[in-house]
C-alpha cells in the first residue's frame, strides 16, 4: 500500500479503515464527532430506544450555535434569559439533556467556550491533523484547514457514528486546486475562495476530496485556511483540506484538547509524514494564478456567481449553457440587478459579519481595521458583528475590537450561526439587500426575500461605511 | 428497527394516488423537531386537514400496519422524516407498484418493508383493503387475503435478512464491534493523542 505515492487524503483514509467490504465501501474510524441542537435529537433518541450507549463520548463534543440568538444570555441578575421561539428553546433543551445523559463533553449557551462547531473544534484542539472529523453539518469540511479530512453527515449517520464510532463509506475521488504566484495586497482567503469557487462551479468538486495546494496556502494563517476549506462544500466537495504544517502546530501547541507533553512530540512526528507524497496523482487538477484574485463579490443565488468588485452585473446570455441562462435570469430577478451595472453601485442596508466561514479573531481584526475611526453610512440598517466564539469575543474585546464596531454604529452580539441562516431571530428583511461574510446566497438563506451578497470581512466593513458594494483598497490605501 | 419483521398482518390503508411526494407525507414545518415520534399527527397533513372524512382517520384504519400505494410512492426530497412519520402512524409495511430510492432506503433503515407489485396485483388489494385485512410474509415473499389471493414479491437478500433479524445499520456494525476494538486498541497504542478526545482534560 505504502509502495505507491499517496494523496494527503488517500494516508489519512488508509490509516482509518477498519474493515473492507466485499462491495467496495470501507467502514472507517471517526476521531472526532461535533454535535450541535439541530440535527442530533433524533439520533439520541434512537439511541435512548434501542437502549444503546454512546461508543466513546470522549470523541465527540457538543455545543449549541444554530438555533441560538446572539443577544444577551444572562440577564442583570444572572438568570438565563430564556428563548422565545418554543421549537428552538426544545431543540436546545434536548442538547442540554442529552450531553450529560450521554457522557459527553458539553458547552452550554452561557460558557466562554461555546460557540459555532467549527470555530470551537480547532480552537479548543479538539480537530487535530491527520483525524477524521464529522458533524451533522455540511460545513464541516472547514477543519480541513488543519490537515484533517472532515466533511458534514446526516441525523442517521450521526445516530451511527454515536453508536459506533465509525461510518460505512466508499472512498471519494481526488481533486487538487493548486493557487500559483501570491495574492496581491489587501486580497484575503475568502476572496480567493469565492474566486476558486467560480472557476469551478458549485458542481466541480462533486464526489471529490479537494486539496489546496501551493505557496499561497503555505504563508497563509491557520484561519486563512479554515475560511478556504470551510466553503469547500460550495465547490461540491464533501471535503476540503490542506496539509498540516509549522503553522498548523503552532496554532494547536497549548490548546485545551491538544496533546501535550510526550504526547506532543509523537503528534508532530506524525503530522510531519502527512503530506502528499510527490509523484501521487490527483484524479482532478485545477491551477488558478493568484494574481488574478480580485476582492471578489457574489451578484446571484449561488456561490459560484461570483464577479470582481470592479466588474459589472453579467448578462445571463454571457453564460455558454442554457441552463445556466435561465439560472441567472432566475437570480437577477430575485436579487433585483440590472445586467451591466457596476458592482460598486449596487446599494446594501445591512452588514452580517460572522459565520463558520469568517468569525475568528483575524476576520474581526480585518474589519475592525477598516471601521476604525469610521461610522456606518446612514442607509445602512442594520449591522451586526457576531463572533465565533465567546473565546473570540473576549480576546476581540480584550483588543478593543467590540468599540471599534459599535463606535461605528455595529452592533456587537453573543457567539452562534446568526444571520447565516434563517432559523434564529437574526434575518435580512425581505427585498433588502446584505454584504454578508457568510457562505451561502441561496434564494432566502439569510431570511425570507433577503438578498445575500458574499465578501470578506473587510470587504463587509467597507460595504457598511458606503452604503454600497466598495472596493476595501479605496479606504484602506 | 427494534424487532425482527417476519410477517405483517392487519388492515391496510388504500391510498393509490400515483407520485405521492415526502413534501405530502409530511410538510417542511415539521422538520424542526426533536423527535422521530409524534411525526404522524404530520403525516398527511394537507389530505387530512382538507377532507375530514379522508381515509387516514377512518376508525377502522387506526393503527392498520399497510399502506397499499401509488406509483412511485416516496418521490421528491430525502427527509428521512417521511419515514419516521410513516412509522409513527404504525405503518410496518407499504405496497405500491414503485417506490423512490431515496424512500425505499429510509423506510428499510427504519425498519419497514416496502414491498413492489404489478399494478394488476396493487389493484386487486386497494379493493380488499376497503373491507378486509391483508397479510404479508417476508419469509416466503409472498402477500395474501382472505379470499385466495397469493402474490409473490422480490426483495434485496440482504435488506429481507437486516429486517427479518431486526437489524439496523448500527446494529450490523455493532457485528463488526471486534475489528473496531482492535483499531481502537491500535489508536491508543500508537496516537494516544487522539485516543484521548476531551478525556486530555479530566
Amino acid at each position: 500500500m505504502a509502495s505507491r505515492p499517496r494523496t494527503l487524503y488517500e494516508k489519512i483514509w488508509d490509516a482509518h479503515v477498519v474493515e473492507r467490504r466485499e462491495d467496495g465501501t470501507c467502514l472507517i474510524f471517526i476521531d472526532r464527532h461535533l454535535v450541535h441542537e439541530v440535527t442530533s435529537p433524533q439520533a439520541f433518541e434512537a439511541l435512548r430506544a434501542k437502549g444503546r450507549t454512546v461508543r466513546r463520548p470522549e470523541l465527540t463534543l457538543a455545543v449549541p450555535d444554530h438555533n441560538l440568538p446572539t443577544t444577551p444570555r444572562v440577564d442583570a441578575q444572572g438568570n438565563r434569559v430564556p428563548i422565545l421561539d418554543a421549537e428552538s428553546a426544545e431543540q436546545l433543551a434536548a442538547l442540554e439533556r442529552n450531553a450529560p445523559e450521554f457522557g459527553i463533553r458539553y458547552f452550554d449557551a452561557t460558557s466562554r467556550q461555546q460557540g459555532i462547531v467549527h470555530v470551537v473544534g480547532p480552537e479548543q484542539g479538539f480537530s487535530l491533523p491527520g483525524t477524521t472529523i464529522v458533524c451533522g453539518d455540511s460545513h464541516t469540511a472547514c477543519h480541513g484547514g488543519l490537515g484533517a479530512w472532515a466533511f458534514g453527515i446526516g441525523t442517521s449517520e450521526v445516530e451511527h457514528v454515536l453508536a459506533t464510532q465509525t461510518l460505512l463509506l466508499r472512498q471519494s475521488k481526488t481533486m487538487e486546486v493548486r493557487v500559483e504566484g501570491e495574492l496581491g495586497p489587501g486580497i484575503t482567503p475568502k476572496d480567493l475562495i469565492l474566486h476558486i469557487i467560480g472557476v469551478i462551479g458549485t458542481a466541480g468538486g462533486t464526489g471529490h476530496v479537494i486539496e489546496y495546494r501551493g505557496e499561497v496556502f503555505e504563508a497563509m494563517s491557520v484561519e486563512g485556511r479554515l475560511t478556504v476549506c470551510n466553503m469547500s462544500i460550495e465547490g461540491g466537495a464533501r471535503g476540503g483540506l490542506i496539509a498540516p504544517d509549522e503553522t498548523t502546530f503552532a496554532y494547536l501547541k497549548g490548546r485545551p484538547l491538544a496533546p501535550r507533553g510526550e504526547d506532543w512530540e509523537r503528534a508532530v512526528a506524525y503530522w510531519q509524514t502527512l503530506r502528499t507524497d510527490p509523484g501521487a496523482i490527483f484524479g482532478k487538477s485545477v491551477i488558478i494564478d493568484a494574481s488574478e484574485v480580485e476582492p471578489t463579490v457574489t451578484w446571484g443565488t449561488s456561490p459560484e456567481d461570483v464577479v470582481a468588485i470592479g466588474a459589472t452585473v453579467p448578462s445571463p446570455d454571457s453564460f455558454a449553457d442554457p441552463a445556466k441562462q435561465e439560472a441567472a435570469r432566475a437570480s437577477l430577478d430575485y436579487m433585483g440587478l440590472v445586467p451591466g451595472t457596476p458592482m460598486r453601485e449596487v446599494e446594501v442596508q445591512n452588514v452580517f459579519i460572522g459565520s463558520c466561514t469568517n468569525s475568528r479573531i483575524e476576520d474581526l481584526r480585518a474589519a475592525a481595521e477598516v471601521l476604525r475611526g469610521r461610522r456606518k453610512h446612514e442607509t445602512v440598517k442594520w449591522g451586526i458583528v457576531v463572533p465565533g466564539s465567546g473565546l473570540v469575543k473576549a480576546q476581540a474585546e480584550a483588543e478593543g475590537l467590540d468599540r471599534v464596531f459599535t463606535e461605528a454604529g455595529l452592533e456587537w452580539r453573543e457567539p452562534g450561526c446568526s444571520a447565516c441562516l434563517g432559523m434564529n431571530p437574526d434575518k435580512v428583511p425581505p427585498g433588502e439587500r446584505s454584504a454578508s461574510t457568510s457562505n451561502r446566497n441561496f434564494v432566502g438563506r439569510q431570511g425570507p426575500g433577503a438578498r445575500t451578497h458574499l465578501v470578506s470581512p473587510a470587504m463587509a466593513a467597507a460595504a457598511a461605511v458606503t452604503g454600497r458594494l466598495t472596493d476595501v483598497r479605496e479606504l484602506t490605501e | 428497527m427494534a424487532e425482527g419483521l417476519v410477517s405483517v398482518e392487519g388492515r391496510a390503508i388504500p391510498f393509490g394516488r400515483k407520485n405521492i411526494d415526502t413534501d405530502l407525507i409530511i410538510p417542511a414545518r415539521w422538520l424542526k423537531t426533536v423527535s422521530r415520534e409524534g411525526l404522524g399527527r404530520g403525516a398527511f397533513e394537507a389530505i387530512r386537514t382538507a377532507d375530514p372524512d379522508n381515509i387516514f382517520d377512518r376508525p377502522e384504519f387506526t393503527d392498520a400496519p399497510i399502506l397499499v400505494a401509488g406509483d412511485n410512492f416516496g418521490c421528491g426530497s430525502s427527509r428521512e422524516h417521511a419515514a419516521w412519520a410513516l412509522l409513527d402512524l404504525g405503518i410496518r409495511a407499504v405496497i405500491a407498484p414503485s417506490f423512490s430510492d431515496i424512500f425505499a432506503g429510509n423506510a428499510f433503515k427504519n425498519g419497514i418493508l416496502t414491498v413492489a407489485l404489478p399494478q394488476e396485483a396493487v389493484d386487486r388489494l386497494l379493493e380488499v383493503a376497503l373491507t378486509d385485512p391483508i397479510a404479508i410474509d417476508l419469509e416466503s415473499q409472498s402477500v395474501t387475503t382472505p379470499f385466495q389471493d397469493r402474490f409473490a414479491f422480490d426483495i434485496d437478500p440482504f435488506r429481507k435478512h437486516c429486517l427479518m433479524e431486526g437489524l439496523d445499520e448500527v446494529g450490523l456494525t455493532l457485528a463488526s464491534n471486534e475489528a473496531i476494538a482492535r483499531f481502537e486498541g491500535d489508536q491508543a497504542r500508537y496516537q494516544p493523542w487522539v485516543a484521548r478526545g476531551t478525556g486530555i482534560a479530566a
